[in-house]
C-alpha cells in the first residue's frame, strides 16, 4: 500500500484582492487540504476591503480597519503570499507563472483575479503628476496629502465618493460629469437632482454636461479645461470615469479576451486549467463593477476548482448604495421601464425624499429610493423574488410597515429568504440561524460569523435591527459608535474595557495604549478618562486634578464673573439653628453678596472670591458642615419631605431615610451629577419621580424609582422595585449607583443611560440578589476612599496654589 | 508674543516654572489686570490676560491641553501662543510676552 500522501495540487492566484481571496476562502471551506496555494499581489499588503476606501478617504475609518486578511491569515492557512510583485507572464504550455521580480511558480490550476483599472481619459495632460485614479490605498494616500483644489472627472458612484472624501478633507472640490444628471446608471433625474443639491450643501460643486478637453500643468497638474472653455484650477485631478477589466496578462497569454477575460458559466477561461473571477472577467458579454456578483462568482469558481459541484453563474439583479455618510439612497433593477411598465412615485420635497417604483405585470422590477432608503432590503427582495404585488399596489410605495407605528427598518416583515447583505449574499434566515446557533449579541459577532454587513456596511442598520429583534435586551451595541472625543476613534465602552483589561492606571498610559491622536488629550476626554480611572481603581490615588473641570478642582461652582458659589452639605435637607447661625456669620464675615435656597433644598452662598474659599470652608467645617458637592459630577443632594414624623399623610420616615441615603452616598463620583429624593407618601412632595434615584414610601414599604430627570428633557422615573425595609432601600440604592458608575458613559445622566441600555436590563441585574450584593459591596468599597471632605483637606493646606496668585506686580 | 499696547516692555520676575503645575496655570496680578501664566506638558510657559474673548471667563481656571486652554465658562478653546479662539469661535485673548531664564519666569509687561 502506498503510504505517501497524494501530492497536493498547486493553485496559483494572480491578484490579491477581494474576489480572489474570497474564492480561496470558498475553496478552503470545501477542500481545506487539497491545494498548495500561492498568491501573487501587486500591492505590498494583505487583502483589504476596497469598497471601504471611501470611508478611509472621508476620515471615517483607518486603513487598519479595512484590512480583511493580514499576513497572519495567509500563514494560518498555509498560503504563500508574494506581495508587491505583479505577475508578468503565464506559460500555459509549462503551466508556470513568472513575476516582475523573476519569481516563478508552477500551477495545476491558475485563478486570475486581476481586477480592473480606472479608465484614464486620454486627454492632453492626462499623464501629469497629480492626475490619479481611485482604486487603491496608495491613491487614497495621494489624495490625503494634497491641499487646495480638486477636480473629480466622473459623477458616478466612485467619483462622488471620492469627491465627498476630498471635500471632507478640506479641498475645494468640483465634480465634472459628462452626462446631464449624476449617477445616471443608478438614479432617475429627480433623485439625481436631489443628490446634486445635497452635494452642494456639502460644498461640492457639480458641473454636468461637462466634457474635459485638456489637463494643464508644467511639472504637475494645475488646471482642467472643459470643452466650453471653462478653466478649473486644480491641485489634484481624480479620474473616476469608469473602470476597465485588467486583461493584459490574459491577453498576452493568448486567452480569449473581449472586454474582459472571457469565462463560461463555470468561471473557466478558454484554457481549462485557468479560471477567472471578479472585475477582470467577461461573462455572457457583461462585465462587473459591483461587489455582489463577485461573491457569487467566487462560489461557482470554488465549486468547480474543488470539484464539489457543477454550479453555474447566473447574473442577478444588483442593488447600489452611495457610501456618503448622511446621503441615504438605494437603487436596484430597471428603474426606467418601458411602455409596458407602470410607475409609482412618492415625493416629499420638504424632506428631500423621492421614491420611484417600476412595475411590470404586477411585479416590482426596479426601484430608486432617495432620502429614505430604510426599506431598501424589502423592495430588493420583492424585485429578486419577482413576487406578485397586485394586492399591495396601493401601499407599496409606503414600505412594509404601512400603518404601523414602529417605523422600524422593516426587517421583521421580510421573509427568511430575503437578502439582507447584498454584497455578500447573506439572507435574513442565515443571519437569524447564526444568531441562534452561536448566541451572537453584537453586530461584530454577526459580521464575523456570516459576513453580513462586512463589505460596504450599508446594511449594518438592518443587521442591527435583526439582532435586536432576535435577542431583545441581550443586544449589545457595536463598539465605537460614538467616539469619546476627536482625540480617538474609540467609544466609551471600549476605553473602559481597555482600562480594566490592560490594567491602565493613568491618563498618559490610557492614551499611549489606545493610540490617542493628541499628546495630552482635550477638555472632553481628560475628565472622562479621569473618571473612568477613578471608578476602575478606587483608592489607587489615580485622580488627576489637572483633568478635572474647574468646579471639581476648586470644589466650588464657578460663576459668570469668576467668583464661586459655596453649598454646604445639609443631610436630607435638615438643618439646625447652630448651622444656620454659622452660615449667617460666614455671610457677614466674608461679605458674601447673595444667599439663596437651591432646588435641592440646600443653601447656596454666591459671589465668594477664589482666595476666600479656604477661609469660608474653615468656618463652615468648624460648625460641622462639609462640602455639599453641588459642583461635581457626583452625588448632589437627597431631597426629602417631612414624612411620618410630622405630616398627617406620611406613611414612613422619609427624612431619616433621606439622611441615611445621603450618608451612604455622599462624596461618590459619578458619570454625571446624581440626585435623589425620598417622599413619605405617594403624594410625592419631594418630587422623587424626576430624580436619578427616587424613593416613595407606601403603606407596605418603599417604591424605588430610577432614571428621572427634571432638566431640559423631563423624564419620569421607571419603577425599579418595591422593597420593605430601610436596609433594602440602601442596598438597592448602592447597587444602582455602582451599576450606573461602572456602565454609563461620562456625562451621561441616568435617564439617557437607562434609555440606552433599557430599564429591563438594569432591573434584571439588580433583581439578582448576588449581583446586587456584589455591586453594593463594590460601591461601599469605593466609598471608603471617597468619603473625605475635600474642603477640610484644602483648609489643611492641600492644593494651596489653586487659591493664591503666583505673584502680584505693581 | 506681543503685549497689546506700548512698545517698551518691563520684564518682571513672577516666580518659578515649577510653581505652576504641568497642564495648569497660575495667576499674576498686574496693574493691567490678572495675567494667567500657563505651563504645558512639555514645560513651555505661556501667558495671556486672564479673560476669555467670549464672556471674560478666567482662562487660568481652564483645562490645559496641547498648547491650548479650554475656557471654563463656555468651553471656548484658546491658543496659548497667539490667544486666538479655535474655529468656529472667533476672538482673541491678549497675549503677554514670557521669558524663562534658569527656571525663573519673566513677564514682559507694558511699562
Amino acid at each position: 500500500m502506498n503510504m505517501l500522501a497524494p501530492r497536493r495540487r498547486r493553485l496559483v492566484l494572480v491578484g490579491n484582492g477581494m474576489a480572489g481571496i474570497r474564492t480561496l476562502e470558498e475553496i478552503l471551506a470545501r477542500a481545506p487540504d487539497a491545494f498548495a496555494i500561492t498568491v501573487f499581489g501587486a500591492e505590498p499588503h494583505g487583502n483589504y476591503n476596497r469598497i471601504m476606501l471611501s470611508p478611509v478617504l472621508a476620515g471615517e475609518k483607518r486603513f487598519e480597519d479595512i484590512v480583511t486578511h493580514d499576513r497572519d491569515w495567509y500563514d494560518r492557512n498555509g498560503i504563500e503570499l508574494i506581495a508587491g510583485e505583479a505577475v508578468t507572464a503565464i506559460d500555459r504550455e509549462a503551466q508556470v507563472v513568472t513575476g516582475a521580480h523573476g519569481t516563478m511558480r508552477p500551477y495545476d490550476v491558475l485563478l486570475l483575479a486581476t481586477g480592473s483599472n480606472p479608465v484614464i481619459i486620454p486627454v492632453p495632460g492626462h499623464d501629469l503628476p497629480g492626475v490619479i485614479g481611485f482604486r487603491d490605498i496608495a491613491d487614497v494616500h495621494t489624495m490625503l496629502a494634497v491641499r487646495g483644489r480638486a477636480v473629480v472627472i466622473g459623477g458616478g458612484l466612485l467619483g462622488l465618493e471620492a469627491a465627498n472624501g476630498l471635500a471632507r478633507n478640506g479641498l475645494a472640490t468640483t465634480v465634472v460629469h459628462l452626462m446631464p444628471t449624476l449617477m445616471e446608471r443608478q438614479l432617475d433625474p429627480v433623485s439625481a437632482g436631489l443628490l446634486k443639491e445635497d452635494l452642494g450643501r456639502r460644498g461640492i460643486t457639480v458641473l454636468t454636461e461637462a466634457n474635459t478637453r485638456a489637463i494643464h500643468g508644467i511639472d504637475r497638474v494645475e488646471a482642467v479645461e472643459l470643452a466650453d472653455g471653462t478653466v478649473l484650477p486644480a491641485d489634484l485631478v481624480v479620474m473616476a470615469a469608469g473602470i476597465r477589466p485588467n486583461t493584459a496578462l490574459a491577453r498576452a497569454a493568448g486567452l480569449a479576451v473581449g472586454r474582459g477575460v472571457q469565462v463560461d458559466d463555470g468561471m473557466r477561461s478558454s484554457d481549462p486549467a485557468i479560471f477567472a473571477v471578479g472585475e477582470c472577467v467577461e461573462h455572457r458579454g457583461a462585465v462587473y463593477g459591483l461587489v455582489a456578483p463577485l461573491w457569487d462568482m467566487a462560489k461557482i469558481a470554488a465549486d468547480r476548482i474543488a470539484g464539489t459541484a457543477e454550479s453555474e453563474y447566473l447574473p442577478a439583479v444588483t442593488g447600489t448604495r452611495l457610501k456618503v455618510t448622511g446621503i441615504d439612497m438605494f437603487s436596484a433593477g430597471d428603474f426606467t421601464g418601458d411602455e409596458n411598465c407602470d410607475e409609482i412615485v412618492f415625493r416629499d420635497a420638504a424632506r428631500g425624499v423621492h421614491k420611484r417604483l417600476v412595475l411590470r405585470d404586477d411585479r416590482l422590477i426596479g426601484a430608486v429610493l432617495y432620502g429614505d432608503a430604510r426599506d431598501a432590503a424589502w423592495y430588493f427582495d420583492l424585485i429578486r423574488s419577482a413576487a406578485d404585488i397586485a394586492d399591495q399596489r396601493d401601499t407599496l410605495v409606503f414600505g412594509p410597515n404601512v400603518g404601523g407605528a414602529d417605523g422600524g427598518s422593516g426587517v421583521e416583515s421580510l421573509p427568511d429568504t430575503a437578502e439582507i447583505c447584498g454584497c455578500n449574499g447573506v439572507s435574513k434566515g442565515t443571519i437569524l440561524a447564526a444568531i441562534a446557533e452561536h448566541h451572537l449579541t453584537t453586530v461584530d459577532a454577526v459580521r464575523a460569523r456570516t459576513k453580513a454587513s462586512s463589505s460596504c456596511g450599508s446594511c449594518t442598520c438592518q443587521v442591527e435591527a435583526l439582532l435586536k429583534h432576535a435577542v431583545g435586551d441581550a443586544f449589545a451595541a457595536g463598539p465605537a459608535i460614538k467616539p469619546v472625543c476627536k482625540c480617538t476613534t474609540l467609544g466609551h465602552d471600549a476605553v473602559r474595557a481597555a482600562i480594566r483589561d490592560q490594567h491602565l492606571t493613568s491618563i498618559p498610559a490610557v492614551m499611549r495604549a489606545l493610540g490617542w491622536s493628541t499628546a495630552d488629550g482635550c477638555a472632553s476626554c481628560r475628565p472622562a478618562l479621569n473618571y473612568y480611572l477613578l471608578c476602575a481603581w478606587p483608592g489607587a490615588n489615580v485622580d488627576d486634578s489637572r483633568s478635572r473641570f474647574v468646579n471639581e478642582r476648586m470644589h466650588a461652582n464657578i460663576q459668570k464673573d469668576g467668583t464661586y458659589s459655596v453649598v454646604p452639605r445639609m443631610w436630607g435637607g435638615v438643618t439646625t439653628a447652630a448651622e444656620l447661625r454659622a452660615i449667617a456669620d460666614v455671610v457677614d464675615k466674608f461679605g458674601i453678596p447673595t444667599v439663596k435656597v437651591t432646588g435641592g433644598q440646600r443653601i447656596d452662598l454666591l459671589g465668594v472670591r477664589k482666595e476666600q474659599l479656604p477661609a469660608v470652608w474653615a468656618d463652615l467645617n468648624a460648625a460641622g458642615m462639609v462640602s455639599g458637592h453641588a459642583y461635581g459630577k457626583a452625588l448632589r443632594t437627597v431631597k426629602t419631605c417631612v414624612g411620618s414624623e410630622w405630616c398627617r399623610f406620611g406613611t414612613q420616615d422619609s427624612t431619616a431615610m433621606g439622611i441615611a441615603l445621603e450618608r451612604m452616598t455622599w462624596g461618590s463620583w459619578t458619570p454625571h451629577k446624581t440626585k435623589m429624593a425620598v417622599s413619605g407618601c405617594p403624594r410625592n412632595c419631594a418630587e422623587a419621580t424626576i430624580k436619578d434615584f427616587g424613593v416613595i414610601a407606601t403603606e407596605a414599604g418603599w417604591d424605588l424609582h430610577v432614571g428621572g430627570n427634571g432638566g431640559i428633557k423631563v423624564r419620569v422615573t421607571d419603577l425599579l422595585a418595591k422593597v420593605t425595609t430601610e436596609a433594602e432601600v440602601l442596598e438597592w440604592a448602592g447597587a444602582f449607583m455602582q451599576l450606573y458608575r461602572e456602565e454609563a458613559w461620562y456625562l451621561e445622566r441616568t435617564a439617557p443611560w437607562i434609555e440606552r441600555v433599557g430599564i429591563d436590563s438594569v432591573r434584571t441585574r439588580l433583581a439578582d440578589a448576588a449581583q446586587r450584593a456584589a455591586l453594593h459591596a463594590r460601591f461601599l468599597q469605593s466609598q471608603r476612599h471617597a468619603q473625605h471632605d475635600p474642603w477640610a483637606e484644602r483648609v489643611a493646606g492641600a492644593e494651596a496654589h489653586e487659591f493664591r496668585p503666583l505673584a502680584s506686580v505693581e | 508674543m506681543e503685549a497689546g499696547f506700548g512698545t517698551h516692555l518691563d520684564w518682571r520676575a513672577v516666580g518659578r516654572v515649577d510653581e505652576i503645575p504641568r497642564l495648569g496655570a497660575r495667576v499674576v496680578e498686574t496693574r493691567g489686570g490678572d495675567v494667567a501664566v500657563f505651563r504645558t506638558a512639555d514645560d513651555r510657559v505661556f501667558a495671556l490676560f486672564d479673560r476669555c474673548p467670549h464672556k471674560a471667563g478666567k482662562l487660568s481656571q481652564g483645562i490645559v491641553h496641547g498648547s491650548s486652554v479650554t475656557c471654563p465658562l463656555h468651553a471656548w478653546v484658546i491658543g496659548l501662543g497667539d490667544g486666538q479662539a479655535q474655529a468656529p469661535d472667533e476672538g482673541c485673548a491678549r497675549t503677554v510676552s514670557v521669558r524663562v531664564e534658569d527656571g525663573r519666569i519673566l513677564l514682559g509687561l507694558p511699562a
